[in-house]
């Protein structure tokens, strides 16, 4: 039945769809690249109507980068002219707000940046459309609602309907982007309009510096049946154990950490 | 007399149908894109080329060369005294009994083809090529006669109407083969379109005994990048496509052919053939690509190869081992229209299969198709205290790590290449983190630009240093330092690490105490032997450890691929066999114990064999392991 209805709608229907990019940055490289998330939105995108999606981007024009995104398949790709230090969310809201889109696909938050992951909510804000975070597919559109597949954490998904125009990011698990081709990367054109945007503020005063991972705790599950263990594995991790250690000396603490060690079967 | 008026009539008409079939081959050729050659120089060096060069590939197969020679030289002969007696009324006794001695010449050669044929192996094409040995046949025996009939060498009683008829019908039922046949794509058209490939080749290096393995750099402004029709391969390519003669040695070396993997060269370039003419490739007649059925591919000039005439799965089945590129006898360059092909695919559609995508991203982001961290390449050497050449400056040798530097097996390769150079004393340095992927598998998987950026990068980067030599233990790089890299202005003296090793075993340098092996055989890397003719350093090296090598049937120019070439373990199409199981396998029939290789890719490839095989070392690790190593004071 799912196919069927995401025949009837997704190919007769021309929508007019808008994916929001950002210049994306490699975790070890550092160089910069299209944003994977992004990249999904515009994957989702180009698969929801027959006519091809516009690709906007708050930034410089100049930016090759962003070509990476043309390399999709697409023409064209609008730059909202404007400075690294600028607030994108007005300008975007407004630039949206002109163009009659029915849907506006974002990833769910930059790779640099200020990643807060908040763009998608703040523009949907300003324009008043409703925001639906972390799609994985839009199933079907019809009688001006689409339904949508949200994901949730461990392979689940909510179906949600959900009325058009809105904004939604999607999620990592959605379908990975296509290949980029270089061909079609070099000759798609990048056109630049310049935007009433206003240097953000509130980060002018902040301080950064890079985050820190921190390492996961490792639940070994023993014992048990087979489906026991895989259940262990995959529930949700519930009211963690162990013990914080603030008192005593540096050999008590090391220890307390190698009994741990030696329970969890890392060290025997 | 019948024969009087009818010969020239039918000499003259064969001809002259002839000229329109080939002159209409001619425009499909010239419909490809634009390739300069030297049109005179080319023509003048034909006859060499096809005598000396040809024949060298051709001769491989003895009976066969002899049985062309026979033929070829007879038919030729024979039609051009035909010409002069028959077709201009020369009457000379003289000519006459040559041409009966070229038709006799053609006739003993036809039947040494009739008889190949009787039975003949499955890498030769069927169809018309089985009527060819016939149609020769009734040519020479047909011209043969007539000949000794106007020449009146006949005896007269058996002279009649019928009789000469039949003759004359002979006679034309072989004109129409040999002449007609050529310009209008029967069998013959070889020998028209094989004469003007070796004339007009794309690689003229390849002859005199040169080489010229490097692939063609792609512009990257064209409108098209990479070869998407038939028509945007270069004219002259289309020429070589058409030189094909079906003998089917390039099927029975291809490594993925064997594995049941769906590329044949042979169909490769004969659909090719399809797409230049346009039609179908029902007229088919050889062995179909594995797993796919012949009759269902379609093409003409104008139409996407991938869409209908050729797979995709077929392209991406090559290891690039160049293994058909060296068999062939009309000296076609099946791989160069591979990665032509392959570059439409990647940088036009976007459609590199399997882990394919992930390494371009990886290498357009990391520079290493692992997409580990670029600032830890050097990181494998964190031990070794190599001189880094951005401190010392100059070297005599600059040691090219390649991406082995991110893969534990071959980092012993690397280690055991380091304790070499230290046991010799070598002036040495390395660029460190400042070196990147070659550019190898980028190229190969058809992403050229990623394969420019990288070149010209690693070209800046050795712009900076002073060094005599570099050398490298990956043949992939070698081939690409050596032999890719001019293009874009990097000129080295580039050495594989057997040839330098070698060079300090004849200096004496190394002091060695061999050990006992057990049986050893050599595998030849494709990109080391066949892209680079070096055979014989690493052979020299394993004589030098007290190594007799127990050669496998495929070893030198004719070596087995190990599957490893052409990112083929990267896009990994599925077969009936993995191409290093056979590689394995041909090492066990000769009872080798150690498989010693020169490739990191080759030892990755073979070593991921299931044991009990025979062990896989690198010619660095043998003679590491030979080393006598001196107590330090």
């Amino acid at each position: 039945m799912l196919p069927e209805s995401r025949s009837k709608t997704m190919a007769s229907q021309a929508m007019k769809i808008a994916a929001l990019v950002s210049v994306g940055q490699h975790p070890l490289s550092r160089r910069e690249r299209r944003a994977d998330q992004d990249a999904r939105a515009v994957e989702l995108a180009l698969s929801l109507s027959p006519e091809l999606p516009s690709l906007i981007h708050v930034g410089s024009a100049r930016n090759e980068s962003l070509r990476a995104y043309l390399g999709m398949g697409l023409n064209n790709l609008k730059v909202l002219n404007a400075d690294q230090d600028v607030d994108a969310v007005p300008a975007l809201a407004s630039y949206l707000g002109e163009q009659a889109l029915d849907i506006v696909l974002t990833g769910v938050r930059a790779e640099c940046g200020e990643g807060s992951g908040l763009l998608p909510y703040a523009v949907a804000d300003q324009l008043g459309w409703p925001i639906v975070p972390r799609i994985v597919s839009v199933v079907s559109i019809a009688g001006g609602y689409a339904e949508v597949w949200q994901a949730l954490p461990r392979g689940q998904r909510r179906a949600l309907r959900v009325p058009l125009p809105f904004v939604a990011s999607v999620d990592p698990a959605a379908e990975p982007a296509r290949q980029s081709a270089f061909g079609p990367a070099q000759r798609g054109s990048i056109d630049s309009r310049p935007c009433a945007a206003e240097p953000d503020q509130a980060r002018a005063n902040w301080q950064q510096h890079p985050a820190k991972p921190r390492p996961k705790r490792l639940a070994v599950a023993k014992g048990g049946t087979a489906a026991e263990r895989m259940k262990a594995a995959t529930a949700k991790p519930q009211g963690q154990g162990g013990q914080v250690i603030t008192e005593g000396t540096d050999r008590e603490k090391a220890e307390a950490i190698l009994a741990r060690l030696v329970a969890e079967g890392v060290v025997r | 007399m019948l024969t009087d008026w009818l010969l020239p009539i039918l000499l003259f008409g064969a001809l002259a149908l002839m000229l329109i079939g080939a002159t209409r081959r001619v425009l499909a050729w010239r419909a490809g894109r634009n390739e300069p050659v030297a049109v005179v120089a080319g023509l003048m060096a034909m006859p060499r080329r096809y005598l000396v060069d040809l024949h060298h590939v051709v001769q491989r197969d003895r009976f066969i060369a002899n049985t062309h020679v026979a033929t070829a030289g007879g038919f030729v002969a024979a039609l051009a005294l035909a010409l002069l007696v028959h077709g201009f009324g020369v009457d000379s006794s003289i000519l006459n009994g040559l041409i009966l001695l070229s038709a006799a010449g053609m006739f003993v050669g036809a039947c040494c083809i009739a008889w190949r044929r009787r039975n003949p192996p499955g890498r030769l094409s069927r169809g018309p090529w089985m009527r060819l040995p016939k149609s020769l046949l009734v040519f020479s025996t047909s011209l043969f006669l007539i000949t000794l009939m106007t020449a009146d060498w006949f005896p007269a009683g058996l002279v009649g109407w019928v009789f000469s008829g039949l003759l004359l019908i002979g006679l034309a039922l072989g004109l129409a083969e040999m002449l007609v046949g050529m310009g209008w794509g029967g069998p013959m058209k070889h020998a028209f379109a094989g004469a003007l490939h070796l004339a007009f080749h794309r690689r003229p290096q390849r002859f005199g005994g040169g080489r010229s393995t490097g692939l063609k750099p792609l512009n990257l402004t064209d409108s098209t990048l990479g070869v998407a029709k038939p028509t945007d391969f270069a004219w002259n390519q289309l020429l070589g496509f058409d030189a094909c003669v079906q003998c089917g040695r390039c099927e029975a070396v291809c490594p993925a052919f064997a594995a049941g993997q769906p590329l044949n060269p042979k169909k490769l370039i004969q659909d090719m053939v399809v797409g230049l003419s346009g039609g179908t490739d029902a007229g088919y007649h050889g062995s179909a690509y594995p797993g796919k059925p012949v009759g269902e591919a379609k093409g003409n000039p104008g139409q996407v190869i991938v869409d209908g005439l050729v797979s995709a799965e077929t392209l991406w089945s090559c290891t690039t081992c160049r293994a058909c590129v060296e068999e062939c006898p009309m000296m076609i360059e099946h791989v160069d229209a591979i990665v032509d092909m392959r570059r439409f695919l990647t940088q036009e559609r976007g459609e590199t299969p399997g882990a394919g995508v992930q390494v371009l991203d990886n290498l357009i982001a990391t520079d290493n198709p692992g997409g580990l961290d670029p600032a830890r390449r050097f990181d494998w050497a964190a031990d070794l205290e190599l001189p880094l050449i951005a401190d010392v400056g100059k070297a005599d040798v600059l040691f090219w790590i390649s991406d082995g530097a991110f893969d534990q097996r071959s980092q012993r390769i690397l280690r055991a290449f380091v304790a070499v150079m230290r046991a010799a004393n070598v002036d040495f340095a390395v660029l460190g983190n400042d070196e990147c992927d070659s550019g190898d598998v980028a190229r190969r998987l058809g992403d050229d630009a990623t394969f420019q950026r990288l070149a010209r990068h690693n070209i800046e980067v050795l712009g900076r240093y002073e060094f005599n030599r570099i050398v490298t233990t990956d043949p992939h790089a070698f081939h690409v330092l050596a032999n890719e890299y001019g293009d874009f202005g990097g000129h080295y003296r580039v050495q594989h690490h057997s040839m330098f090793i070698n060079e300090l075993m004849e200096q004496g340098q190394l002091n060695l105490q061999p050990k006992a092996l057990g049986r050893v055989t050599y595998h030849d890397p494709c990109y080391l032997g066949r892209y680079n003719g070096e055979y014989e350093s690493p052979r020299s090296v394993l004589s030098t450890l007290g190594i007799e090598v127990q050669e496998m049937t495929r070893s030198g120019y004719r070596s087995r691929c190990c599957g490893g070439g052409g990112g083929a373990p990267i896009t990994d199409i599925p077969g009936e066999y993995r191409i290093a199981d056979m590689r394995v396998d041909d090492a066990r029939a000769v009872e080798a114990e150690t498989i010693a290789v020169a490739c990191q890719q080759c030892t990755a490839m073979l070593e991921g064999v299931v044991e009990p095989r025979p062990q896989i070392k690198d010619l660095a690790e043998l003679v590491s392991e030979a080393l006598v190593t001196e107590a330090r004071a």
